[in-house]
């Protein structure tokens, strides 16, 4: 298991030295430094020295790839993407372009972000699992059909839809919740509730049809049919022997979430106007600001070789069948 | 204020009782990137560190046109005139202007841990644990003439960024040599300091800035540059402690975001106690601020009700709270319920918040009437153009061909239609590059550009389609048709922006070139590749516009002054279209440093008529500022070159409260019927079930 | 005259492909059987008419003529070219006579507030055309019938019901009718800012969507059948390479790759504006990159799976059996296994095209979608935010991509979940 694990986190290396090599590709090629230093000293009368003083300053001076006037080993090490990409090994983000400390800023953005995250993921697992619960108890009936109808026609609108209808009936028309914002503490509460519930309500027709499948499958065993036979109530065969049995996919589907769930909405988060870290990936394509894009690229990458992993021991936890090779 | 909880309105946005306090709330729309006046250069940080930070010199607040009066001097600066020798000369003779500062004796910085020697010395691990530098005890100073002059010694150096540091080389004696020696010097120390450490600047000396004593200070320019005086009152020019960049550089500052740049330290009414640049800032009234009261004196035309707080002191208000709103919709939605005290009017709320009186003046609709929302508005010292890349083969030169077709489009493109549809009335078509409220703006028939308009029973009138077509004809595009083609003559626009807006826009310039026959076609980019393009002088028609830095002429006809030229420049510099004409120039050159009057007048008449006659620009418009502002929210006047206004502003937070609480009543009954439905249905459910239980037991004890 | 954008060359290469590929399905009877299962539902049979009615839209849509004006129009833009000389002022709302906002005239030295009256409709008009509609669909359901008495003989409607067959012809044909009709009199869902007409926008936007949905997945169709059928047959370091390619593209959080290539590709199309004569153009050549790009990285999935499959075909006994008896990689894969994959494929088609034309709105939103310049419906749904919070609300650009844009996802939601049920072999 041990050994498994090491196994897993060593090939999760060449995986991020690829993604890195891949943003960093892209990004060089639509934006020179020069460009981002236009950007940065902004639109007034900018001169070549200022230009040059930035590059400096940001550590972009050096060439790409390959440095033709060092020696030796020199050449692959001092380039940019070296130095960067070392940086970035050691979960240093050092300074966005606009001189703000990424690191600083990541911890400080990932509670809201999480804080949005952590009651959809939870509240969207819960609903939708009774409810397929539900459909599953009336299952062929007409309350089935009429929920999976009604999935289907959930699942058929944009997300952007509900976010809208929801911003303008609960905050505009009846005044329930504040429209965008959000406070730190305690008062959380009422700036999240309105893009939580939005959040469930966009993922439940997916997740309904989904858990339904999962626990129909399971329903038509054999060994519902004894618990049944046995006497046991409709509703406790499913609470009890579907559901749990029905743990092992839901585990495998939902752990390789759980850690990117740090990363954030970046729909949400910008339309709620909460400073997360989906917001701030949002400003930081639309600012171009290319040590930010990197980071969270790389955080992101992470995140989700770290769900991989997570998923993998779940696994092992949930089913001591399952052995590693 | 636990039994004003239970009133708290459910959708108040703020930490409970916010709103109870006499400060004002307001909203930024994007983080400021730089709050180090060094180099902070953009309106949104300006707004904030405008308050903090005090320069020699302000703008009177309410009065028109713009005066500057002194801030932190005792008077206004005293002026000589030297010759090459340093003796004291005419005004026309001279080869260098001496401004003299007489600092006052009262100005004392706010609270900061910089201001005592042990904070300068800080452990690793005390710094790794700060927060905020408040967190630290606090000391203060008074004001002294070194950290004028040690502001103007940061500027010098290359590596903090100044951007106008090219600007002021060319006219502080001395400022060029020191700031090549000073940059040096600090690549050196960076190379051998990797972690950063204190970079002292006092040693070092700039030939034209000499401090005479604690009180004085003495700035020798080049030449005559009476527009110096403007710069004194901008930010560049506020007084930077030494102690506070000690205090700064310590290492591990940075990596706690703790810099001058995010946490600034200033003399002014404000101190800046809560910076979160990604969620909200906060304003707090800095103990210390020297006496200074709200102003008795009034230009004509502002109204009386402006003075009421005459000599009282200042600040009139308790602080600022500013919220990131990134969004112009939750922004006004927020303001329509009272949580922000003033907005601005995009042009989607504009005709819910303002209609047309009937003698053609801008009222509020009667919605907004009813919750006592007041208004102001004032043309901006700003132009929007339209440029024409001047060393373009087709469209540019001053060759009469050309010049023809650039009037022709003058004519086509009607500006009054834009104003109407995309600004909602609020801008004044341009008729040359001066907009009000600068010398020499005249308004029509005087200053009507002859060219597009004519003056027909006092009123302007654009002249009609007829007359630009018979100018494309004369141009060689008859019809619009291209000789050398047979097909529409292609124009190109290079477009920045990407926003449905932006779309609508586009779609109306191109119906404006159809209308002459001319195929417009949009190439659409980013702003860096447009902004690369108008460099390399590669564009062909552009939009740009021009924020006035300080009320000359010269700071607009600048924009045209042929040696300016971007390509001319190498990218540097500010005339985007391109054009030099001999005699413009001359001009120009001449009336840069005369002062108003007269003569002058009479020198920016005929530049400006140039410049209509060859149409580089099609003269776009003069937005118009709009604000809204509630019943509760006291001495706003549109003062737009001041940036340090908050100071002045009052609100009655009790009036406040209760307004919100009357506009945000939730709707209960729906939250109780929204319950009863949810509730309805589960219970139905478990109807539903039992009922299907007892058929299933049915059927089974029937089956046995 | 005839002017094909890059677009509307693949779009129908689509359809060619997909009309081969069904003829040569079809001449199997099993498969032919399971069609016809599939639209044995209704409501399958509705989806599949509803989703046809937008292809041929599109496809209307993707037939380019240059004008004498040097402008690009479509043969759908031709039909519905009253509505492009049609553009109001300004906002007004959906059947209305008069503009939405107030404007200032003088009249008689006075200064008034009025709504001023739209300039194209003719009001009155809505039960007349309304009855010629239903007579034209009518007469076209019936033309169809006797013109085509064998329709339901061997094609893949065989088993559908008739009754709903006819009814949601008609249902399409009137609809589609009384919407022209009515886009003669009135602005049927309203004008938007600069006066516009919203009917005509929603209607272009099903150009964007439908070439969104499809073409991102015939592109990434090469790539996603050679790898994933490479590395699941041929195993080894093959197998580890492409695992590691997909691995490394599935790190990157999806909407952040795509928006750092599409920041690419805009740099790409503005140092060569050779590439592209207008607008139009530039547009188009901007929708095929963004297509390509969401296939770039959306391909991992499908290649993931037919991976799978290829694993547990090749270890099948015929397979085996053919590699024992001396037959070629070439042939096994091309006999066997590729075959084998191509429910997979289709149903991953059908599925991929709802998230996709949903995709569009989000990435719209976030800025990296379709050009701004081009009809869509998340250009509606970002136009319409602005809108929904004037004081009234205009709410009709929300409404209208609402309802053009629900429609075709739940068709395609509802046919593919048919399709799922009928292929997939554990069901069977």
């Amino acid at each position: 298991m041990l050994k498994y694990l090491i196994r897993r986190l060593l090939y999760a290396i060449p995986i991020l030295i690829g993604v890195n090599l891949i943003t960093f590709a892209l990004f060089f090629m639509v934006n020179t430094p020069d460009d981002m230093a236009r950007i940065h000293l902004g639109a007034k009368q900018t001169t070549p020295e200022m230009i040059a003083a930035w590059k400096q300053a940001h550590g972009y001076d050096k060439p790409l790839f390959f440095n033709g006037n060092a020696e030796g080993l020199d050449t692959l090490t001092d380039t940019l993407f070296f130095q960067q990409s070392v940086r970035l090994f050691t979960f240093d983000f050092g300074l966005s372009d606009s001189g703000r400390d990424i690191g600083a800023d990541i911890q400080q953005r990932m509670w809201p972000s999480l804080a949005l995250a952590l009651p959809t993921f939870l509240l969207g697992l819960w609903v939708n699992i009774t409810l397929a619960l539900v459909a599953v108890l009336f299952r062929y009936s007409r309350v089935d059909k009429t929920a999976l109808v009604a999935a289907v026609l959930l699942m058929s609108i944009s997300g952007l839809f509900y976010i809208i209808g929801g911003q303008v009936l609960f905050s505009k028309v009846l005044h329930w919740v504040p429209i965008s914002g959000y406070q730190p503490g305690a008062d959380a509460w009422r700036f999240l509730i309105l893009p939580v519930l939005i959040g469930v309500f966009a993922g439940l027709g997916a997740g309904l049809r989904w858990y339904r499948t999962l626990f129909l499958e399971e329903v038509n065993k054999d060994y519902v049919r004894t618990a049944r036979a046995k006497g046991l109530s409709e509703w406790r065969t499913l609470s009890r022997h579907v559901l749990r049995n029905g743990l092992l996919p839901i585990l495998t589907g939902v752990v390789v979430v759980i850690p990117t769930l740090f990363m954030g909405s970046l729909v949400m988060e910008s339309f709620f106007g909460i400073p997360g870290l989906g917001s701030y990936t949002i400003e930081a394509i639309q600012g171009q600001d290319f040590a930010i894009v990197k980071a969270m690229v790389f955080l992101g990458a992470v995140l989700y070789i770290a769900g991989l992993i997570l998923t993998d021991i779940a696994y092992a936890w949930a089913d001591p069948r399952v052995r590693f090779k | 204020m636990g039994l004003a909880g239970c009133h708290i309105p459910w959708n108040d946005p703020y930490p409970a009782g916010t709103t109870a306090k006499p400060i004002l709330l307001r909203a930024f729309s994007a983080p400021p990137k730089h709050l180090d006046p060094v180099m902070s250069y953009s309106s949104n940080e300006w707004g904030i560190i405008s308050q903090i930070y005090e320069p020699p010199l302000q703008y009177a607040y309410l009065k028109q046109p713009y005066t500057l009066e002194p801030l932190t001097l005792t008077r206004m600066p005293d002026v000589r005139y030297l010759n090459e020798k340093g003796q004291e000369t005419t005004r026309d003779r001279a080869a260098f202007s001496e401004y003299t500062l007489h600092l006052r004796g009262d100005v004392r910085y706010q609270p900061h841990p910089a201001f005592l020697a042990p904070n300068r010395e800080l452990s690793a691990e005390r710094i790794a644990q700060l927060t905020t530098p408040y967190e630290l005890p606090t000391g203060s100073r008074a004001l002294t003439a070194d950290d004028y002059a040690y502001a103007i010694k940061r500027m010098g150096v290359r590596a903090y960024q100044s951007p106008i540091l090219d600007t002021m080389m060319a006219h502080i004696v001395g400022l060029k040599k020191y700031s090549e020696n000073v940059s040096q010097a600090y690549e050196k120390l960076k190379e051998t300091r990797s972690g950063g450490g204190f970079f002292d600047l006092r040693p070092y000396a700039i030939e034209g800035v000499q401090v005479v004593d604690t009180q004085t200070l003495k700035i020798r320019i080049k030449g005559v540059y009476p527009q110096f005086l403007y710069w004194l009152s901008m930010n560049f020019f506020a007084p930077i402690a030494w102690e506070v960049d000690a205090f700064y550089s310590q290492p591990g500052m940075k990596e706690k975001n703790l810099s001058l740049d995010t946490w600034p330290v200033g003399t002014g009414p404000y101190m800046l106690v809560e910076n979160n640049p990604n969620f909200r800032m906060r304003l707090m009234p800095n103990p210390n601020f020297h006496a200074e009261s709200y102003p008795c004196e009034a230009s004509e035309g502002v109204s009386r009700a402006l003075l009421d707080d005459c000599d009282q002191p200042l600040p009139r208000n308790g602080g600022v709270l500013y919220t990131l709103e990134k969004e112009s919709v939750p922004y006004w939605n927020k303001f329509m319920q009272g949580y922000y005290d003033a907005s601005g009017v995009s042009s989607d709320a504009f005709d819910q918040a303002v209609q047309l009186s009937s003698s053609g003046n801008i009222g509020l609709t009667p919605i907004m009437q009813e919750k006592g929302i007041r208004f102001l508005g004032g043309v901006q010292p700003t132009i929007m153009y339209f440029g024409f890349n001047m060393v373009d083969p087709v469209i540019g030169g001053l060759g009469e061909n050309q010049r023809a077709l650039r009037q022709a489009v003058s004519i086509a493109l009607n500006m009054e239609e834009y104003i109407s549809i995309f600004l909602n009335g609020r801008g004044v078509a341009a008729q040359g590059p001066l907009p009000p409220g600068i010398f020499g703006y005249e308004p029509p028939p005087v200053g009507i550009n002859p060219f597009v308009y004519r003056w027909e029973n006092g009123q302007l009138v654009r002249r009609s389609l007829d007359e630009a077509r018979a100018l494309l004809e004369k141009a060689g595009y008859a019809n619009g048709i291209d000789p050398a083609t047979g097909k529409p003559l292609k124009l190109y626009f290079e477009a920045v922006g990407a926003s449905p807006d932006d779309q609508a826009r586009l779609a109306w310039l191109r119906k404006q070139f159809a209308k002459l026959g001319i195929d417009l076609v949009i190439r659409a980019t980013d702003y860096n590749r447009f902004q690369d393009k108008m460099r390399q002088g590669k564009g062909q028609i552009f939009m740009w516009g021009w924020n006035a830095d300080y009320p000359d002429p010269e700071n607009f006809l600048f924009l045209l002054y042929g040696k300016n030229g971007v390509v001319a420049t190498g990218g540097n510099g500010v005339n985007y279209a391109n054009y030099a004409n001999p005699e413009f120039d001359r001009l120009f050159e001449q009336m840069q440093t005369l002062p108003n009057g007269p003569e002058r007048l009479r020198m920016i008449r005929t530049m400006v008529h140039i410049v209509q006659q060859d149409a580089p620009w099609v003269f776009g418009f003069y937005p118009r500022a709009l604000a809204l502002y509630h019943h509760w929210y006291h001495n706003a006047w549109p003062n737009m070159m001041a940036n340090n206004t908050t100071k002045y502003l009052r609100v009655d937070a009790a009036e406040r409260v209760e307004r919100i609480r009357q506009w945000n009543e939730p709707n209960r009954s729906a939250l109780w019927i929204g319950l009863a439905a949810l509730l309805g249905m589960g219970a139905g459910a478990i109807w539903l079930y039992r009922r299907r239980q007892q058929q299933r037991a049915r059927e089974e004890g029937g089956s046995c | 005259m005839i002017a094909l954008l890059w677009t509307d060359v693949l779009v129908w290469l689509l359809v060619i492909m997909l009309a081969l590929w069904g003829r040569l399905a079809m001449r199997d009877a099993l498969v032919r059987a399971r069609w016809q299962q599939v639209f044995a539902s209704p409501l399958a049979t509705i989806s599949a008419i509803i989703l046809i009615t937008y292809l041929k839209l599109a496809l209307l849509d993707s037939i380019h003529l240059r004008m004498d004006d040097g402008q690009l129009r479509s043969l759908l833009d031709l039909i519905f070219y009253h509505l492009l000389d049609a553009s109001e002022r300004t906002y007004s709302a959906p059947f209305a006579t008069h503009e939405f906002v107030k404007s200032v005239v003088q009249q008689d030295g006075q200064v008034l507030q009025v709504h001023l009256p739209l300039r194209h409709v003719q009001p009155g008009m809505v039960w007349w055309d309304l009855l010629l509609a239903a007579a034209l669909a009518s007469l076209v359901v019936w033309l169809t019938r006797r013109g085509v008495p064998d329709f339901f003989k061997n094609g893949i409607f065989a088993r559908s019901p008739r009754g709903v067959f006819w009814g949601t012809a008609w249902g399409v044909w009137f609809v589609l009718i009384a919407l022209w009709l009515l886009s003669h009199h009135y602005h049927v869902f309203g004008t938007d800012k600069v006066g516009n007409d919203v009917l005509y926008q929603a209607i272009k936007s099903i150009r964007t969507g439908v070439l969104i949905g499809t073409l991102t997945t015939l592109l990434m169709l090469p790539l996603a059948i050679g790898l994933g059928v490479a590395a699941g047959y041929f195993k080894g370091w093959v197998d580890d390479i492409i695992q590691y390619l997909y691995t490394t593209l599935n790190s990157i959080p999806g909407v952040l790759l795509i928006a750092a290539a599409v920041l690419v590709m805009q740099g790409m199309l503005e140092t060569h504006p050779d590439w592209f004569g207008s607008v139009a153009e530039r547009a188009d050549l901007r929708l095929l990159f963004l297509t390509l790009i969401l296939g770039l990285t959306s391909w991992t999935g499908l290649c993931r799976l037919l991976r799978a499959e290829t694993l547990k075909l090749s270890a099948v006994e015929y397979v085996t059996a053919a590699r024992a008896l001396g037959a070629g990689h070439g042939r096994i894969l091309l006999r066997h296994i590729v075959p084998n994959l191509m429910h997979l494929v289709l149903i991953s088609i059908v599925l991929d095209f709802s998230g996709l034309v949903l995709a569009e709105a989000v990435l719209t939103y976030v800025g990296v979608g379709v050009d701004p310049t081009m009809n869509s419906w998340g250009n509606m749904i970002n136009a319409a935010r602005l809108e929904m919070a004037r004081e009234p609300m205009v709410w009709w650009t929300l409404a209208a991509a609402f309802v053009f844009m629900s429609l075709v996802v739940l068709a395609a939601n509802l046919l593919s979940d048919r399709i799922q049920q009928v292929f997939n072999p554990r069901n069977a």
